[in-house]
């Protein structure tokens, strides 16, 4: 099933969270947005974390890199990693062409929910970029 | 991730250029005191166009001083560790500025060029970063050479690089003088539509090609008609991106990275930029004493394992010791792999494995020769 970006929430940094249920545990997917995406420009590498790390929300979970510059990846949730898309590095051109579904990037088992509540909906979201851009 | 680099316009120069730029969808970024493309489209696209066909820079932020009156070349000769007296019309030679120490102000092209009229004069063409400095620098000397006649040309003209394979064939429709009858590193003053614009066949992508130099005011028109009759020939405009990976391939120093005011010409390898003979000029015992006693340090080329880039900064290590730091690296577009410059003790510059340590996390690193890409002949 195909993920609607309108229904996804976003961080100030441009990750993307969607938050679904699995087995009694609220579990975020994470990614970075079309509009992040278009702003690196040339992804040539990305870094990605070990599966159980613990995160707390703003703790940098990983990189990506671009022709000219690195950009960390924030989590935007508290939480532990149960999986990360191990062979998203070898397919960044995908990752352009697909962010909010192929381009998946980790998934984390959320230990505090109270994060969500400081995320933006996609209209917020969209205005923020709009003002960036 | 982290937002994008700031674009705050406070205090921040436009070349003339700069309508153009925006029109065509250029993401600017401050650099050197000016608003500047990085990229108008991708960087890997517009590096790829310079070495396929052809790529336009705007580079009208480096800074233009020109000398007239005959003791120019007296001046320039004390401040040049290339020798610049007896230069013959229209050549140009690539040199440095230095400090008594030997340490790098600015690394400069020099050209000695005559106008339709007859008289001559010397162009120094410095790094933007560097224009402030090498004038402050300057101007205390020019006491001493009173019918020198020094001014600072950057912001009444503009500059134009046109870099690739199939620049000349374009270019040369465009002058009423052929420039590929132009030499590499020689220069002259011609005209683009009966406009003066000093041409060289000069470059920093290690591509065939021109650097022009027209005025201000004939900027948009001169880089129109380029983009105009390159079109069908694949030309793009290329922004800063480009250029820093493009340079970089070509092994070319980059001031504020592999040169600066703790290193000297020797040390950086630019050895071939230093005319010594029994001339006199600012940090010429310095440069002497560093080519008898050898460089501490070297620059060195690396090719990394994986897919990772080293970044400046980056620690460089030899069996487990750090022997010296990255100076610039990145993604090769051409070659398909990250590449850097390094700095590394002398006593181990002639090793083969090295590794970077890229935010803690060792890449293995093999050392080759630079430059990293030479056109095909």
């Amino acid at each position: 099933m195909s993920r609607d970006k309108t229904k996804l929430l976003y961080a100030e940094t441009h990750e993307w969270v969607d938050v679904a249920e699995e087995n009694g545990q609220q579990v975020a997917t994470i990614g970075i947005s079309d509009f992040a995406i278009e702003q690196l420009n040339d992804l040539v590498y990305m870094e990605l974390p070990e599966v159980g790390k613990a995160l707390d929300a703003g703790d940098e979970f990983g990189e990506v890199e671009s022709v000219k510059a690195v950009s960390p990846l924030y989590s935007p949730i508290a939480g532990e990693v149960t999986d990360a898309h191990e062979s998203l590095p070898d397919e960044l051109d995908n990752l352009n062409s697909d962010p909010f579904n192929f381009g998946w990037i980790v998934k984390i088992k959320i230990t505090d929910a109270s994060g969500l509540e400081s995320l933006m909906d996609y209209a917020a979201y969209q205005k923020q970029c709009a003002e960036s851009g | 991730m982290t937002a994008s680099e700031s674009t705050s316009t406070a205090n921040v120069a436009t070349t003339p250029l700069d309508a153009w730029h925006r029109e065509a969808g250029a993401k600017m970024v401050p650099f050197a005191g000016y608003e500047m493309p990085i990229q108008y489209d991708s960087i890997v696209k517009e590096h790829q166009a310079c070495r396929s066909a052809a790529a336009l820079f705007d580079v009208s932020h480096m800074g233009r001083l020109r000398f007239d009156g005959a003791s120019s070349e007296t001046l320039l000769d004390r401040l040049l560790t290339r020798k610049v007296t007896g230069m013959p019309v229209g050549t140009v030679r690539y040199g440095m500025v230095c400090n008594e120490d030997g340490g790098i102000l600015d690394d400069v092209l020099v050209s000695y060029l005559k106008t339709p009229s007859d008289s001559h004069y010397h162009l120094l063409v410095v790094n933007a970063s560097n224009r402030q400095k090498i004038i402050d620098w300057i101007t205390p000397q020019l006491d001493d050479f009173p019918d020198v006649t020094f001014s600072d040309r950057t912001e009444l003209t503009a500059m134009i690089a046109v870099q690739g394979p199939l620049a000349m064939e374009v270019c040369k429709r465009l002058f009423s003088f052929d420039p590929s009858r132009l030499k590499y590193y020689r220069a002259t003053i011609t005209d683009q539509f009966s406009k003066p614009a000093i041409v060289s066949r000069t470059g920093y992508t290690g591509e065939d090609g021109l650097e022009l130099i027209v005025r201000a005011e004939e900027a948009t028109r001169v880089w129109e008609n380029i983009v105009l009759a390159g079109r069908d020939a694949g030309f793009v405009p290329a922004g800063l991106g480009a250029r820093d990976t493009l340079r970089m391939e070509a092994g070319m120093p980059l001031y504020g990275h592999e040169l600066n005011e703790t290193i000297d010409p020797i040390t950086a390898g630019l050895k071939f930029a230093c005319s010594l003979g029994d001339r006199k000029f600012i940090g010429r015992d310095a440069i002497e004493a560093a080519l008898a006693n050898g460089p501490k340090q070297q620059r060195i080329g690396l090719f990394l394992d994986g897919k990772r880039p080293a970044r400046e900064e980056s620690p460089v290590l030899c069996e487990g010791k750090v022997v010296g730091k990255v100076t610039s690296g990145g993604p090769s577009p051409t070659l398909g792999r990250p590449i850097a410059m390094a700095m590394v003790d002398t006593s181990v510059a002639e090793n083969k494995h090295f590794e970077v340590d890229i935010r803690g996390k060792l890449a293995a690193a093999t050392r080759t020769s630079l430059p990293f890409y030479r056109r095909p002949a």
